[in-house]
């Protein structure tokens, strides 16, 4: 994967030097993607396999965060931005100013699955109680409605997007109780809760499964409610998450300066069709629903 | 023209003089690299202090550097982490440690030695990753069911696991010092009526002992900076801990964890290297402390 950026850089690199003009018109034609690092690596396989099937369409993709990709989408010096979050108001009036005119495309879905040894009577949660618990408010599971035992926290380390997606979306932009256990990767969590008969851990879907394709032995996934009067949905509810009614989800954006060109609209087009969700499943997200769906395919017009 | 002879004796000079550079340049160039780290070290940490104040940094309980309220860059817990995993570790591995030592050199049969010592050696080579996986998936559960505290990631699993890392060396380096010791004075000894029990702890282990508290100094300084294991087995959570079946996140698994993905040039990147700072002067104390016993009762063999 990165060999290929490498190369491609370089490539784009040589042609510079070599003549102005090939230059400029591989510059042209090459997509330049920026943004999301929770995206990355989604869109990196996606624009492989794209490119495997249009060998004249190179495209390079990068990281550096949300923020990054959305800058380079004022600034008009890339073509797509991957953001995980929405655009801020101050960053689309920025971007109208300079008479861009983004259009957003939602190309997958990410969703965290909230899971608790087998053994915990608890059966759902409200946002609300999730973000107390790894607050450290809640430090018996008797105050929600469990079983006498100390609440063990799972969760992970602060260089994981993960851990930043629960801090904003769940823990309301607060700190996480010191008490929390901060482990290596999703594997780890699902170890220590399959263990510890107190614990509660969050980890991607595609984590929770065995090699059968069945739910792992030992561990429950909790169905989540947005308050106290809603209903709890489970993120292994298809239906649910596609509705938006799943809380612990989130969109992966993509965005263009205006009305995206042909190469790009191209591209974009193979994200949100079959081939690309189905690549968007097999790395672990969750595909688009039917309304996103409807607005990208509005957006690519 | 010059005769043959001197020429011949001018060559070998100057292969001298070349051969003398050479070593001369190897020996500057370990100094100029370890002085170059210290500096480069120094000079990403003190940065840090311009932000942090130094009573702060260290005073205070609490790390959250990418707290969304307030950063807060506290180190003690981390100290403490660290200095109580370690203490655990030699807890445990010093006592093992002289008891196989001395099985080895004084009760066990040359051929059970010639085969023991050598697969002992080879402890020292497992890879930290794969200890710190044993902690995991062996040690946690052992120790969550031995004590009901739900899950194995704690300071008692770190110190169980940096015991046995440590164990090959204070193991080896004993016993090599304990068989050092002049077979005359155990002949004295043993001449006069004590027994194998009364020679071992009153004559060889006191006459040994400046090798074995060597053993223990490095085994320490193995524990102090070892950081996969630790980073695996000891749950990693920043709150200051209360007992050895608390998790704890000790100063290396803290660098480990951050330095990956910290952006450079803030407050941030400059204070993780000052906890490296830290960790070194740590480390440095211990080496100086072994160096000072060590020449003190090589002055009273003498």
């Amino acid at each position: 994967m990165n060999v290929k950026k490498i190369l491609m850089i370089s490539l784009f690199g040589f042609g510079l030097i070599a003549s102005p003009h090939i230059g400029q018109a591989q510059k042209r034609k090459m997509i330049q993607i920026k943004g999301s690092d929770t995206m990355v690596n989604l869109v990196q396989i996606l624009a492989e396999e794209y490119m495997a099937k249009n060998p004249g369409a190179p495209i390079a993709v990068s990281g550096g965060g949300s923020g990054t990709g959305i800058s380079a989408i004022i600034n008009q010096t890339c073509d797509i931005a991957n953001h995980s979050r929405e655009w801020r108001q101050k960053e689309i009036d920025l971007a109208w100013e300079k008479g861009v005119k983004p259009r957003f495309f939602v190309i997958a879905v990410d969703c965290l699955s909230i899971i608790v040894n087998e053994k915990n009577t608890v059966e759902k949660l409200t946002t609300f109680e999730l973000g107390a618990i790894y607050r450290g408010e809640i430090k018996n599971w008797k105050a929600v409605g469990g079983p006498d035992k100390v609440v063990s926290l799972y969760g992970r380390q602060s260089n994981s997007g993960t851990y930043v997606f629960m801090q904003e979306h769940v823990l309301g932009n607060r700190n996480y109780s010191a008490d929390m256990k901060e482990m290596n990767g999703n594997a780890q969590i699902i170890e220590g809760i399959l263990q510890d008969e107190g614990g509660i851990g969050y980890v991607g879907v595609g984590y929770l499964f065995d090699k059968d394709g069945k739910i792992r032995k030992g561990i429950k996934v909790l169905r989540i409610a947005k308050d106290n009067k809603s209903p709890a949905f489970s993120p292994l509810d298809k239906a649910a998450v596609d509705r938006g009614d799943y809380p612990v989800a989130r969109p992966l954006y993509q965005a263009t300066p205006g009305r995206p060109n042909a190469a790009v609209s191209a591209f974009i087009a193979f994200e949100i069709g079959p081939e690309g969700q189905k690549i968007v499943e097999r790395e672990g997200f969750f595909t688009i629903g039917a309304k996103d769906k409807e607005q990208n395919e509005k957006n690519l017009r | 023209m010059v005769p043959k002879r001197m020429r011949e004796v001018r060559l070998s000079r100057l292969k001298e003089e070349g051969i003398k550079a050479f070593f001369f340049t190897n020996g500057v160039l370990a100094v100029v690299v370890l002085v170059g780290i210290f500096g480069l070290l120094l000079s990403t940490a003190i940065p840090a202090f311009k932000e942090i104040p130094v009573r702060e940094f260290l005073a205070s309980k609490t790390w959250d550097p990418t707290s969304p309220e307030k950063a807060q860059y506290g180190i003690l817990s981390m100290i403490v982490s660290t200095l109580m995993v370690t203490a655990g570790a030699l807890l445990i591995a010093m006592p093992v440690g002289l008891g196989v030592a001395s099985y080895l050199s004084d009760v066990a049969h040359w051929r059970v030695r010639e085969v023991v010592k050598p697969i002992i050696e080879i402890l020292a080579g497992i890879p930290s990753v794969v200890v710190g996986f044993l902690g995991i998936v062996l040690f946690g559960p052992v120790i969550a069911k031995i004590f009901h505290t739900g899950h194995g990631l704690n300071a008692a699993n770190g110190s169980f696991l940096l015991a046995i890392m440590a164990l090959p060396t204070i193991i080896s380096l004993s016993e090599d010092s304990l068989n050092a010791v002049p077979l005359s004075y155990a002949e004295a000894s043993l001449a006069l009526g004590a027994s194998r029990w009364q020679t071992l702890i009153r004559v060889k282990i006191p006459a040994a002992l400046s090798g074995i508290i060597a053993s223990f100094m490095l085994g320490m300084g193995r524990a102090i900076g070892e950081t996969m294991t630790v980073l695996m087995a000891t749950g990693n959570a920043r709150s200051f801990p209360h007992g050895f079946l608390d998790s704890i996140r000790t100063m290396t698994a803290n660098i480990a964890i951050e330095l990956g993905e910290v952006p450079y040039h803030t407050t941030h990147y400059y204070g993780l290297f000052a906890i490296g700072l830290v960790l070194f002067i740590l480390t440095f104390i211990v080496n100086l402390v072994a160096d000072v016993i060590l020449s003190k009762y090589q002055q009273r063999e003498q």
